[in-house]
């Protein structure tokens, strides 16, 4: 039997032992009539030989199509040594690390985590990480309720040029405890949050701004002036932010005059790769009087009866703690392994690296949307600064555009169709460093070709 | 002495190094004049500046300051420590599934819809249920899609009152968190003497507002819950439905199923009984199973197929669905690992899963009985888990099931749950798995009754443990009081 | 054992309250419940002028192992919170029924206290509890 190593005499031995006639006999306090016989259903077992082939199989038969698609998830270059230290046994295959004494590796590691996150996004402390982007707003949601010392209206304020899927993932997550989100509209003209909308809920107990930066767009928001009136109002801000683009953009923590309140977003730009949507992981950081507000795993430094430093979960006591007429988070995980890659990672290319990597991202998207902007029948969609990603208007149905772009080989972006219909025919293109002049010169021919085929 | 054995990895950092092959060639940095100058970052991110090796040394130096399951036995009641095949990294990580991007099309992706396709079906009749989503990200997340499908559930009837969730008085912390979350009220029950639910208090406590109950079965107290099925009529009478927590799901694996013994909901933990890995902390998988009454409010997406073709379902094809939990859909790679493990079980593999587990954990709870240690449940069998008190050692030695704990990882083992279930004074919630040894079973007894018998001789050196880790005991009081969650250089003012 | 002063009243929810001198009421958690606790690390407390219900959750006292909500046992509102406790959260676990108070109360009522257990009776709570 697979990875089950008891011989026959191991068996009797262990019959023996306990008393039992047979294996069987162990289920004696089951039911008779819940006892099933085998399991139909599932195939016979396969040899890792088989299994192997089985799967190369399916993997040549998805292939690997020029990508040029972003809206959350990022393409981006990963060192080899990322993977091949994360896969090893001792970080792989280690639980969580509740004995502290047998997990100082990992503890160590989420500390060294927790410090660079918090630098890259200027806040003043972190959690171990939350299981992915979306999620995290959530739980930024109802950490701003848990926070607010004055507060007691349980709205908060959500821009639709927040991610459309994060949005979603938000109004299930806290919509069950009575947390109410009001969508804020954007300007057609600039892609950005419309401030004479904001102003609107001037004078009205809110509880929090949500702010994503870039937005979904790709469009920079004017996130200073945005920050100080929403605490002009008396609320919370909080920062939905990407991780590359903190190299050379502000970070939430400078944000206005005092910064951010909250700060989260998707980590996998960060040495995750795409692999279908997951697993990924969550970023959180805050400022340290909201420390006790904050979900998830914390690691502190401490010492030990020796007084040698060491590394141990803290905080644990907020974990389990229901507070009565707050919100309450059920969190009990942290993405370890992704985390513990992002760290290598982060590592590894260093402040200038990752320096060189946003500005490799500007350069790309930048010459894409020129290029493609030339062709008859596209045209940008919004005025003003963006980051790595860019809406294009086209003039031919884009789910047309995409299967043909498709059958070349490219996948060309993401419709916005379905949540943004007020735009018409609209794209959201994403080039990233790993594209070469070539590519985009290939995706460039083969969209003239799609319009053209009109 | 105010060293640790490895050091910080910002205690390698000189400005001006760098990992350099692994920068992107050539010079871009025209393109920040695009940016508005108010919105450019003005000093550079505190991230270490090491050369490759440095980093690679720090890294590994780090990772062997573990245990791990590939280099311990690590019998962690309720969370099935068993072997993380490698073959299901390998096939998980090949090139093309972790370069394919969540929002590609259907179309590029029928190579891993299948695969997600046969787990959904695989898990649907392991479980005996008759839909899943292998949506929710980790098994608390499972939880809280199955207590907001209740919810859901009894609002479509209109049945607006059924707010109570029932949990009996042994369980998990999240379980009531979860019902919190869902704007749910938890109404606790005991359980007996054996260990089993007690049905009179049960009959008292379900009423016109319950919206439901949450198990585990085998229960949090390691064995199995004797009365399910009569705790299914009582529930499923009184109009509520019933939630089970498949933490424990690696005791009966091909022996019984969730959905024969009435459930309407179950979690399943994908990084426990389907071994993906644990991975320090995460990621998890925490599929969801229904019956047919809950399907149309499966979270989303879930894959449906048409002929031959595979695609994803998501809110405009389920209306009533409790909508979407991640951005995405979900922990494609764990599943794809956890699918590779299953097809390499097939039908044979998995039947023996539930039987081993169960055997070495009887063997297990029967030596350490015959060693002098006190059984929790003497009168049951053990599922694929058991419980020791140390309640006696700790009332006539002072020893406690902390010291024991402590004292293992000097011989090399992880120590068992501690102090879970809190029903259960000075416990020890002991799990071995399938994928253990008679040798190595035989190995953690030895060291068990060494432990036994240093805490008559000496157990002043017993609540000293471990001596011999990267650490002693961590004060825990100091970590919560003098909070340092970043590092700081030696010499900081902070 | 855990102490029991005979000059105070008591909640059932492990919390004490002495009549000051002035009519105020001092408020503060039972040895029971630091023992139980364990080495508090944090404690949160009310504002003064946060006016409380009797039985409502009004302070947080937090441990390694667990973060409990503290009840107000009567109904008042807030005079004084003990600021000593936030750089000493010890100061609860050392003297509980002294320099380990919490929160200062102008009761609702001047018969208050009347509803709260004797001493007798809540050591025969306390008697089931650590049985």
């Amino acid at each position: 039997m697979p990875f089950i190593p008891h011989t026959a005499a191991d068996v009797q031995h262990m019959l023996q032992t306990i008393g039992a006639e047979s294996i069987d006999a162990l289920f004696d306090e089951i039911p008779e009539s819940l006892r099933i016989q085998g399991l139909e259903g599932i195939p016979p077992g396969l040899s890792e030989m088989e299994i192997g082939r089985l799967m190369s199989e399916r993997a040549r038969l998805d292939g690997r199509p020029l990508c040029f698609l972003g809206a959350g998830a990022y393409e981006h270059h990963i060192p080899s040594a990322v993977w091949a230290i994360t896969t090893r046994g001792e970080f792989y295959s280690a639980y969580t690390p509740y004995q502290a004494e047998a997990s100082q590796g990992t503890l160590q590691l989420i500390h060294e985590y927790q410090t660079m996150i918090t630098s890259l996004t200027g806040m003043e402390v972190s959690n171990a990480s939350l299981y992915d982007g979306g999620s995290a707003v959530a739980e930024a949601a109802l950490m701003a309720v848990r926070a607010h010392r004055k507060s007691r209206s349980l709205r908060l304020l959500i821009p639709s040029t927040v991610n459309p899927n994060y949005r979603r993932v938000v109004q299930s997550t806290a919509g069950n405890q009575g947390v109410h989100f009001e969508t804020v509209p954007y300007l057609r003209h600039s892609g950005c949050i419309d401030p004479v909308a904001l102003e609107g809920y001037a004078g009205q107990d809110l509880t929090a701004l949500v702010i994503q930066q870039p937005n979904f767009f790709g469009q920079l928001e004017d996130i200073d002036r945005l920050t100080d009136w929403a605490h002009a109002q008396g609320m919370l801000v909080i920062a939905v932010v990407n991780p590359t683009s903190l190299a050379v953009l502000k970070p939430p923590g400078e944000w206005g005059t005092r910064g951010a309140d909250i700060c989260v977003g998707e980590g996998q730009p960060l040495g995750v790769p795409l692999s279908s949507g997951g697993p990924y992981f969550g970023f959180m950081t805050t400022r340290m009087e909201y420390v006790r507000s904050m979900p998830g795993r914390i690691v502190g430094r401490t010492v030990d009866l020796e007084g040698r430093p060491g590394y141990t979960l803290t905080l644990q006591a907020r974990e389990q703690h229901i507070r009565r007429g707050k919100a309450t988070s059920n969190i009990c995980t942290n993405q370890g392994l992704l985390m513990t890659a992002a760290t290598i990672y982060m590592t590894l290319v260093g402040p200038a690296g990752l320096a060189r990597v946003a500005e490799r991202c500007l350069a790309r998207t930048a010459t894409l949307v020129t290029k493609l902007g030339e062709l008859k029948g596209v045209r940008e969609a919004f005025a003003g600064s963006r980051f790595h990603e860019a809406v294009l208007l086209l003039e031919r149905p884009v789910a047309t555009v995409l299967r043909e772009l498709e059958a070349q080989g490219i996948l060309g972006g993401v419709d916005l169709a379905a949540d943004y219909p007020e735009l018409g025919p609209a794209l959201l293109v994403c080039a990233t460093e790993t594209k070469t002049p070539e590519d985009l010169d290939r995706y460039v021919s083969a969209l003239r070709d799609a319009l053209e085929a009109a | 002495m105010n060293q640790t054995l490895e050091k910080s990895i910002f205690e390698y950092s000189q400005p001006g190094r760098g990992a350099v092959a692994q920068h992107p060639p050539g010079d871009e940095a025209a393109a920040l004049e695009a940016l508005p100058p108010a919105l450019r970052r003005r000093t550079p991110p505190r991230l270490p500046e090491v050369s490759e090796l440095d980093a690679v040394r720090h890294f590994t130096r780090l990772s062997q300051l573990n245990f791990s399951i590939d280099t311990n036995f690590y019998p962690l009641g309720s969370c099935t420590m068993k072997y993380n095949p490698k073959a299901c990294n390998q096939y998980a990580m090949l090139p093309e599934f972790l370069a394919r991007h969540p929002l590609a099309p259907d179309t590029q992706g029928q190579g891993f819809l299948v695969c997600m396709f046969e787990l959904q079906e695989m898990l649907k009749d392991v479980t005996g249920m008759k839909a899943v989503s292998l949506n929710p990200m980790a098994g608390a997340h499972g939880e809280f899609a199955g207590v907001a499908m209740i919810r859901a559930y009894h609002r479509a009837r209109g049945d607006l009152a059924r707010n109570e969730i029932i949990v009996p008085e042994a369980a998990h912390g999240t379980n009531p968190a979860t019902a919190t979350m869902c704007g749910c009220v938890v109404k606790e029950i005991p359980v007996d003497a054996q260990g089993d639910v007690d049905l009179e208090a049960l009959a008292k406590a379900v009423g016109p507002n319950t919206a439901g109950i949450m198990l585990t079965n085998p229960s949090t107290l390691g064995v199995f819950e004797r009365k399910i099925e009569a705790v299914a009529k009582l529930v499923h009478g009184a109009g509520g439905l019933l939630y089970y927590d498949g933490a424990n799901l690696n005791a009966i694996l091909g022996k019984v199923r969730p959905g024969d013994m009435g459930f309407d909901v179950i979690h399943m933990n994908l990084h426990k009984t389907f071994s993906t890995p644990h991975g320090g902390g995460g990621p998890g998988a925490g599929a969801v199973g229904v019956s047919a009454r809950l399907e149309p409010f499966l979270p989303v997406p879930v894959v449906g197929r048409e002929g031959t073709a595979y695609r994803w379902l998501s809110e405009a094809d389920r209306p009533q669905s409790i909508g979407r939990l991640s951005a995405f859909m979900g922990n494609a790679g764990v599943l794809l690992r956890a699918y590779v493990y299953m097809r390499m079980l097939g039908r044979e593999g998995m039947s023996r899963v539930g039987e081993f587990a169960t055997l070495n954990a009887n063997y297990l709870m029967v030596r350490l009985r015959e060693a002098g240690f006190d059984l929790a449940y003497p009168t049951r069998r053990a599922s694929h888990e058991f419980i020791i008190t140390l309640k006696r050692q700790a009332r006539e030695l002072n020893v406690t099931a902390m010291d024991v704990a402590k004292r293992l990882l000097d011989y090399g083992f992880h120590a068992p749950t501690t102090y879970f279930p809190l029903l259960v004074p000075e416990c020890l919630l002991i799990e071995p798995t399938e994928t253990e040894s008679r040798e190595t079973l035989d190995a953690f007894i030895e060291a068990m009754v060494a432990i036994l018998s240093e805490a008559q001789t000496d157990a002043a050196r017993l609540k000293g443990a471990p001596y011999t880790m990267p650490v002693r005991r961590l004060d825990d009081v100091r970590a919560a009081k003098q909070l340092e969650l970043t590092w700081k250089p030696v010499n900081s003012a902070a | 054992m855990s102490q029991v002063p005979a000059e105070l009243k008591y909640a059932k929810s492990h919390e004490w309250a002495r009549v000051l001198p002035d009519g105020r009421i001092e408020i503060g958690i039972t040895d029971h419940a630091q023992q139980a606790l364990g080495d508090l690390v944090f404690v949160e407390v009310p504002e003064a002028g946060r006016v409380l219900d009797a039985g409502a959750a009004c302070a947080v006292v937090e441990s390694v192992k667990a973060a409990s909500d503290v009840y107000a046992p009567i109904a008042g509102t807030v005079v004084e919170a003990n600021a000593e406790l936030a750089a000493t959260p010890e100061l609860i676990n050392q003297d509980c029924y002294g320099r380990g108070w919490l929160i200062r109360v102008q009761p609702a009522s001047p018969a208050a206290l009347d509803a709260l257990l004797t001493p007798e009776a809540y050591a025969t709570v306390l008697a089931s509890a650590e049985a």
